[in-house]
């Protein structure tokens, strides 16, 4: 666990400088910083953690307390890079006054999380630019699921058809290209609106949570052990990643130590599942201008990985092998030699990919200054993840604030700044060579301090979460920053279980990269960034 | 280009022997749990354990039915891991498809002791499903069915309903040089319009019933619905909610159901293979005679 010190002189200052309007504060066992203060504070508070401290707020959410303390609360998390922290900021909201202030427009980084909430607690956020729905569509009844007293098996009456209201684009010439939900590939379903003026883009709307399945509501439901299984289909191609964050939430809260050789196995299959999904969007990129060839080797050497996956999990996505406290089994010496040989010779068959990418100009010219996103837009937005490194954004939960066995491994942080599809390309590409080596120094330490690894040391021992606990889980998935933060009631259930993929964070920059682009270059430019829809929607 | 040529000719031939041969899964891999019924003292902590209740358990006076849902299992295991008696064992078995939602479950009725455990066993009830050789014979004529149905072609357009996307990472494998689908004569197409076959994921999202149902109408007939994974078969560990209709034949009629979570690029294909068995028969059920 990760006590940072760093926060404590972060509180300090904050209570010298806002005294009074702090209603409470405290430094949670595990290092997070609570704080409640008057909502007429909070965007100054927010400003300030902005300016004096690098914070980035990466996180917005509510709960329904009304049962225990009458009120229900907005939480702000507030990412402090430096100190290897997070503040938690939380404002009460007055049941009789069901409103809260929007930061939308200082921080547009926080938009559809906002929205999220007016729809999923019905909470107005006062201010907002574009207060329309996003969670819910246009069709929803007029219900708010994420509040207790709604019933998670409601039956709403059927669904009758979109009726979104799409922003007009007019002007001579000016055509609406509308694309989906069920699209012409093998993805997920989402609508695009492109207006178009000939070929070149105009604006595009993005609308998402058409496989919108009530998860965070889902996990109030059920216990937390059958929770590390609802979180690995959360986005199936991040599987392992959010059941870590979920689990390192829940083990956080519960205090639970978890054993190195746990943590160590742990970060070797977040790198196993980085290089799969890296290799499968470098190939894919490939594809999408035309360049098949390169993704038949890309393809290959995916299958390799979850050939091996399997081998090590007994599941190809790694599905069934995080447990709350660690992780259900060790690795035996075969499977670790395996896992070995198996680097070994995706190292070299790896570089003849890129080499064979990197010598076809014609590819490289469909890529170069195609789809970019600025650093400023990058950074207005709050977009994270192998996207925002892309374009200037140096952050990377895995250094910033280490979990699993992170801490004393080494590696590099690519970043760039042309934003364009090469680059993120190009990212994925560094990534899978560190990835390798990541991979390299943890076997090594699983090896030499962790020969024997019985069941035992696998894992935490715990019976009893203890209720009432608030924790974060965080990693840095191979899209970028997932967060899980939880909230413990009795019988080892959760009271509030809130996720947030990347890809939520970073879909709004979609419609920034590609205005001006051609049509035709549109797959390559969301392959580029490849979110999540079911990440987004939950 | 002759870095291409020489890396290709490097690669060699990188496609599975499947369904020639049989399915190649790691020594550890997780496929069908299998049950040794009469071996069972005691249901209950598998039922407990299990997170999209596939295995239930009621008990009436002193009798007790479990049932056994292959259609909701997502392949965890923790079930064998809850049954000290060793009655449940994770086989490495992943070809479950069948045409019937019945035959993915299994009802075992047990006479209880006074503690609650069970006494012995009354009956198993289960429909029997597609036995392994008739799967077999129909690997082998595969390729000659779709020849002579289709005119050499299968077109499939994918659905995703609401999945997590785990399916579709499978899916999009059997496109690659290494499951290659293609060399049966099987292409994923953009629309539905071109396709024979619905190869439907997710647990249909209220937001995607509509999509879903006009993708289906846009389908010509002879069409084909195949539901993919724990999802598309009852929802998954998603279930039945206030967003999620629990399956994909809640709103449209399907023909196959494959299981898994997801389900391994060979028990894909395995479904698939015996929905062209299906297609068959609906085709003498329509016309009246054989094709």
């Amino acid at each position: 666990m990760n006590v940072s010190s760093g926060l404590a002189p972060i509180l300090d200052e904050l209570r010298r400088k806002f005294r009074s309007q702090i209603e409470s504060a405290e430094i949670s066992s595990v290092g997070e910083v609570y704080i409640q203060i008057d909502p007429i504070t909070l965007s100054g508070l927010c400003a300030h953690l902005y300016r004096k401290f690098h914070a980035r707020l990466t996180g917005v959410f509510s709960e329904d307390c009304r049962e225990g303390d009458g009120c229900f609360y907005i939480r702000y998390v507030f990412a402090i890079a430096p100190a290897h922290g997070y503040v938690v900021v939380r404002t009460r909201i007055a049941p009789g006054k069901p409103e809260f202030i929007s930061l939308t427009t200082a921080v547009p980084a926080v938009n559809w999380q906002e929205r999220e909430i007016q729809d999923m607690f019905g909470l107005k956020a006062i201010g907002h630019p574009n207060p329309h729905r996003v969670a819910l569509h246009d069709d929803w009844p007029d219900v708010h699921p994420l509040l207790k007293d709604f019933d998670l098996r409601t039956k709403l009456p059927p669904f009758q058809g979109e009726r979104h209201h799409f922003r007009e684009v007019e002007g001579e010439g000016v055509f609406q290209v509308p694309v989906g939900p069920v699209h012409a590939g093998i993805i997920e379903p989402g609508h695009f609106l492109f207006s178009v003026a000939g070929e070149p883009v105009l604006y595009l709307q993005i609308r998402l949570f058409y496989t919108h399945k009530g998860i965070e509501k889902l996990f109030e439901s059920m216990p937390a052990t059958h929770g590390v299984f609802l979180a690995e289909s959360i986005s199936g191609d991040s599987s392992f990643s959010h059941s870590t964050a979920f689990c390192q939430a829940l083990e956080r809260a519960g205090g639970m130590e978890v054993p190195m050789a746990a943590r160590l196995i742990r970060t070797l299959l977040l790198e196993l599942e980085r290089i799969y999904n890296h290799v499968a969007d470098i190939g894919a990129i490939a594809t999408d201008v035309a360049f098949v060839v390169a993704n038949a080797h890309a393809m290959q050497l995916k299958e390799l990985i979850l050939q091996l996956n399997d081998r090590l999990a007994g599941n190809r996505l790694l599905r069934g092998m995080n447990r709350i406290g660690g992780v259900r089994r060790g690795l035996e010496t075969g499977q670790i030699q395996d896992l070995r040989d198996v680097m070994d010779s995706l190292r070299g068959r790896f570089d003849m990919l890129v080499d064979l990418i990197f010598s076809s100009m014609s590819t490289l010219d469909r890529l170069e200054n195609t789809g970019v996103l600025t650093p400023q837009t990058a950074g207005d937005l709050g977009v994270v993840g192998v996207a925002g490194r892309a374009s200037g954004i140096d952050l990377d939960v895995r250094r910033d604030h280490p979990y699993a066995a992170y801490d004393g491994l080494k590696f590099r942080v690519p970043v760039y700044t042309a934003g364009d599809v090469l680059h993120r390309l190009k990212v994925r590409v560094d990534e899978v060579c560190e990835s390798i080596s990541i991979i390299g120094q943890a076997v090594e330490q699983l090896s030499i301090k962790h020969a024997s690894m019985a069941r035992g040391d696998v894992v935490a021992h715990w019976k009893i979460l203890p209720p009432g606990q608030c924790a974060l889980g965080f990693v840095e998935g191979w899209r970028g920053e997932i967060l899980h933060w939880v909230r413990t009631a009795e019988n080892n259930r959760l009271e509030r279980c809130k996720i947030k993929d990347p890809s939520l964070q970073n879909w709004p920059a979609l419609s920034e990269a590609i205005q001006g682009n051609i049509i035709p270059d549109f797959p390559v430019v969301n392959k580029s960034f490849n979110l999540s829809y079911s990440g987004t929607d939950r | 280009m002759f870095k291409i040529l020489r890396q290709s000719f490097n690669a060699g031939v990188v496609t599975t022997d499947y369904p020639a041969k049989p399915v190649e899964t790691s020594p550890i891999f997780r496929g069908r749990p299998v049950f040794d019924f009469s071996r069972w003292k005691d249901a209950r902590p598998a039922a407990e354990i299990c997170p999209t209740s596939a295995i239930e358990v009621k008990d009436d006076s002193d009798a007790r039915m479990v049932t056994v849902d292959y259609g909701k299992c997502i392949f965890c295991g923790l079930c064998a891991d809850a049954s000290p008696e060793k009655a449940i064992r994770i086989s490495r078995e992943c070809e479950l498809a069948v045409q019937n939602r019945a035959d993915l479950v299994i009802q075992a009725k047990y006479k209880l002791n006074r503690d609650g455990c069970q006494d012995h066993l009354i009956e198993i009830c289960k429909t029997p499903s597609i036995s392994a050789s008739a799967v077999e014979v129909a690997g082998k004529r595969f390729k000659e069915e779709i020849a002579h149905i289709l005119g050499r072609s299968l077109h499939i357009r994918e659905v995703d309903a609401g999945s997590c996307n785990g399916c579709e990472i499978e899916i999009v494998n059997l496109t690659g040089p290494v499951y290659d689908i293609e060399r049966f004569g099987i292409h994923f197409v953009a629309s539905p319009r071109h396709a024979d076959m619905l190869l439907v994921t997710g647990p249909v999202t209220r937001n995607m019933e509509l999509a879903l149902r006009k993708t289906y109408e846009a389908t010509p007939d002879p069409r084909l619905v195949v539901a993919v994974g724990a999802c598309g078969c009852s929802g998954g560990i998603f279930g039945e909610n206030y967003a999620s209709l629990g399956g994909v034949d809640k709103v449209i009629p399907v023909d196959v159901y494959i299981p898994g979570c997801p389900p391994c690029p060979q028990a894909l294909l395995h479904g698939i293979l015996l929905a062209v068995q299906r297609l068959q028969q609906k085709l003498i059920k329509s016309r009246g005679r054989s094709v």
